[in-house]
């Protein structure tokens, strides 16, 4: 049994992680990396600020492997989640998932990013080639601004 | 009764800070403490029904808090 989850503020190392569920009783191991696309929404992206409700994304992730290790029964599992800015290309999140069998693997590998998206409590600015910013849902739509207060 | 509310992200750029102490009725719901949130200066910038999590775990809007509760209202998620 090797159930790991982390949020880091670190390059992602996929060689650690797949050497962490290396087990001869598995027959695959599917890889997962999500990584900073240079396009989104139409507009040149140059890079994301990656925060997160950290105390509560810990917990998340750590429940969403423990979630896939019951429902896919897979007993090896790393998954790493990365906060701060990434320039594109850098992973964002890489997920190592194995199974003695493949049809397991790639349902319990889509089952976490899926949930990842869903719940884990991450948000993302994107910086674009004019210089703005703008914070982004998981949809990838940018979110309009807030109106401008008035104030007395 | 006494809570801390946490804000994140375009949230807490809206409301000029990530943490509100807020005063509430000793009956006070979920749908309370974003009701005050709103209320404040750029607070027009949360919706009606936020992602909301009390200490920790995802919350319904009708769930009371107690005194001393951790309220974070949960911008839209984007991890991954």
């Amino acid at each position: 049994m090797s159930i790991r989850t982390a949020i880091v503020r670190r390059a992602i190392d996929v060689g650690a992680l797949l050497a962490e569920v290396q087990d001869t009783a598995n027959g695959a191991i599917v890889v997962f990396v999500g990584q900073v696309r240079e396009v989104n929404d139409g507009r040149a992206v140059t890079g994301i600020e990656y925060s997160a409700y950290g105390e509560m994304a810990e917990r998340e992730l750590a429940a969403i492997a423990s979630e896939c290790a019951q429902s896919f029964g897979t007993a090896h599992l790393a998954i790493e989640h990365r906060l701060g800015f990434l320039a594109l290309g850098e992973a964002s999140i890489v997920i190592v998932v194995a199974h003695p069998h493949r049809a397991e693997a790639y349902d319990a590998s889509r089952f976490v990013i899926e949930e990842v998206k869903r719940r884990l409590p991450i948000f993302k600015r994107e910086g674009y080639a004019d210089g703005s910013r703008e914070w982004v849902n998981a949809s990838g739509v940018a979110e309009p601004s807030a109106a401008p207060e008035h104030r007395s | 009764m006494t809570v801390t509310a946490l804000l994140f992200a375009s949230y807490a750029e809206a409301l000029g800070s990530d943490r509100v102490e807020l005063a509430l009725s000793d009956r006070a719901t979920v749908r309370e403490v974003v009701a005050q949130l709103r209320a404040l200066p750029g607070g027009a910038a949360l919706p009606d029904s936020p992602l909301v999590a009390v200490n920790l775990t995802y919350a319904r809007a009708d769930q009371r808090v107690v005194s001393g509760d951790e309220i974070a209202i949960i911008p839209p998620v984007a991890g991954g």
